[in-house]
């Protein structure tokens, strides 16, 4: 031990010096551990599009397919159902599609391609349950509306073209994924055909 | 067996550890039943840990394996299906308990000064207990577990700008899927544990150094003889061993009953969605959150709104963390405070009760304004406890213990 007064100003000065550089090191030290937590390249890797046939499917009825692990469905809409959707505007809070839930192409009254057929991710915007569908008895939800979607979670509603209604808790209409037609009969859901998204 | 046990004394503090805590903790003589939760909630905590290392000898954390690895503990491994309702049966037993036990330190005033830190660290011990549930329930991978892990992680998704990224990091996919499986299981197992029995040391050790408070919310530590012992306390062993002894025989009865006679609890303790293997294409009917969770949920569901209602549900957990300094009164237990605090009490008790009823049944306009009402009567208790607290028209309270 040797009596050379202390330097105060030194020591606090070596003391925080070497405090931040040990803050530093245990600020890298800390990436492997949170970036671990990302989607590994194998979840990345497994969102290839899937095709689906739809030369069967009836008016009214709804078809679910499973893409990145989430339900898409595809409804057939008939003709009554498609003249109600320009009536109920009023009820909805986005009845135009302003909001980016949708490719460009799909950005119009139907929220579709085709008129007839709706293809839409089956899960709700408010907390990502999947609506139940309720063919010509949603009339219990929303009065004078026959076909819907209904959120058992906390009762969002939806219309047939994936539209929400006013006054429940989901902010944004259902998203439309990106999909085109490769032939008559068969789309293709998780790419769009070159179309911009 | 002296000699063995001086030696140990002169290489660690066995002996001394032993009296500060429980040989010679000078407890309070007036000591009533709301005083037996913390300890029985150590036994379940005790019966958790140990049930939980013997299920996850049998369990598969995966995708693919866990729901069938469940039935398979329940029917084909010997006495595996004791071990998960003890576990099942022990995850809401902790609730009760702990709810009790934080209902305990509101009307006796145990948070106050100086016992902030105690009801700090119980309220992180909450907080803990509620992720540690909550990722345990997803572990069977059957329908609710999913659709309530979905629930539930979306909420992150409420918070402005980091929202959508912060979801996709904890479930490190873009659906909740086996990587979001394996993660739960990590931290339900070991990390959340680590931390809780952390927790409750750290939650005991604050609590010896100041000293229990009492039904009569009187520092015994005030009134000492000449020995320097408080003349209203007494020591914990034998006197304390003995009651909470006997309040764990009375606990386990009930703990039993509910066991071997009803597991599943009405499917509130067990929900019967969950008896069928997680589908991420299909919601189940009506989903909701065990019964422990429904206050918040209700509360939850009563706003209108996406941001704000995560952001209402955050706040009704966070407040009850600065609580001590809401209360500005200085007298502690209910006994002496006003009526006013006694009438807030119990409207908060009833709104509570009824927000965890309401967040179990499926929302109808009517219920949902009953919710509205019911979030407000809560909130509203931190408001008015804060307004009357400072000049509260307290009874005189009395200088030494009532029995
Ligand atoms: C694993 C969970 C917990 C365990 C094992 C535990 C254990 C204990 C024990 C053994 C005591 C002393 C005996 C008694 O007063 O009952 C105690 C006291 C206390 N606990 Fe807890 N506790 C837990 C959770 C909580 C929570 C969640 C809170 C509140 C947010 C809390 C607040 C308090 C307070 C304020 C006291 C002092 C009571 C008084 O002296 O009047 N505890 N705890
Ligand atoms: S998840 Fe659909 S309403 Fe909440």
């Amino acid at each position: 031990m040797s009596n050379a007064p202390v330097d105060a100003g030194r020591r606090r000065f070596l003391t925080w010096s070497t405090a931040v550089v040990g803050g530093v090191g245990v600020g890298y030290a800390a990436v492997p551990f949170i970036s671990s937590w990302n989607p590994s390249a194998k979840a990345k890797a497994a969102g290839a599009p899937v095709e689906v046939n739809v030369s069967k499917i009836e008016p009214g009825q709804l078809l679910r397919v499973e893409w990145r692990g989430k339900p898409v469905w595809i409804v057939s809409r008939p003709q009554s159902v498609l003249d109600n959707l320009d009536k109920i505007g009023s009820q909805l809070r986005d009845p135009n599609s302003e909001e980016p839930q949708q490719p460009e192409y799909a950005q119009n009254s139907y929220r579709s391609l085709k008129p007839e057929l709706l293809v839409s991710v089956g899960l709700c915007t408010h907390l990502g349950c999947s609506p139940t569908y309720l063919p010509g008895s949603f009339e219990e939800q929303v009065q004078g509306v026959e076909y819907g979607f209904f959120c058992p979670c906390h009762g969002s509603k939806f219309d047939m073209a994936g539209r929400v209604f006013q006054g429940v808790p989901a902010p944004l209409n259902l998203v439309v994924p990106p999909h085109y037609y490769v032939d008559e009969n068969t789309i293709l859901i998780g790419n769009d055909g070159g179309e911009s998204v | 067996m002296k000699g063995l046990l001086n030696w140990i004394d002169e290489r660690i503090p066995l002996t001394k550890t032993y009296n500060k805590h429980v040989g010679q903790y000078p407890t309070p003589i007036n000591f009533n039943f709301w005083y037996i939760f913390g300890f029985i909630a150590m036994i379940v905590l005790v019966n958790q840990i140990l049930t939980g290392i013997w299920l996850t000898m049998n369990y598969n954390p995966s995708g693919e394996g866990a729901f069938a690895s469940v039935e398979y503990i329940m029917r084909d491994v010997d006495y595996g299906w004791l071990l998960r309702y003890m576990h099942s049966t022990g995850a809401s037993a902790f609730f009760v308990v702990i709810y009790l036990h934080m209902y305990r330190g509101l009307i006796y005033g145990s948070y106050q000064k100086p016992r902030e830190l105690i009801w700090l660290f119980g309220m992180l011990i909450f907080l803990v207990l509620m992720a540690e549930a909550f990722m345990g329930y997803l572990l069977p991978w059957g329908q609710m577990s999913y659709w309530g892990a979905q629930v539930i992680i979306s909420l992150f998704g409420a918070i402005p700008f980091i929202g959508d990224d912060l979801t996709l990091w904890i479930r490190g996919d873009y659906v909740i899927s086996g990587a979001t499986l394996n993660r739960f299981f990590s931290l339900h197992v070991i990390a959340l544990p680590l931390v809780l029995v952390m927790l409750v040391f750290l939650h005991i050790v604050a609590l010896h150094e100041v000293g229990s408070n009492n039904p009569d919310g009187i520092e015994i530590k005030e009134n000492k003889d000449e020995n320097g012992w408080p003349k209203d306390g007494i020591p914990f062993h034998p006197y304390f061993t003995v009651k909470d002894l006997a309040a764990i025989v009375g606990f386990l009865f009930f703990f039993a009953w509910v066991m071997f006679f009803v597991p599943e609890g009405g499917g509130y303790l067990l929900e019967a969605p969950n008896f069928e293997a997680a589908n991420p294409l299909k919601t189940p009917e009506h989903i909701a959150p065990v019964w422990y969770f429904t206050p918040f949920y209700a509360i939850l569901r009563a706003v209108p709104d996406k941001l704000m209602g995560v952001a209402m549900m955050g706040l009704s957990i966070a407040v009850l963390f600065v609580l001590p300094w809401l209360d500005r009164c200085k007298v502690k237990s209910i006994r002496y405070r006003s009526i006013w605090h006694k009438l807030n009490i119990a409207q908060f008790v009833i709104c509570f009760v009824v927000l965890g009823i309401l967040g179990a049944l499926p929302s109808t306009p009517m219920l949902t304004l009953l919710a509205r009402i019911t979030s407000f009567g809560y909130f509203a208790y931190f408001i008015l406890l804060f307004i009357y607290s400072k000049n509260e028209a307290t009874k005189p309270v009395p200088e030494r213990v009532t029995r």
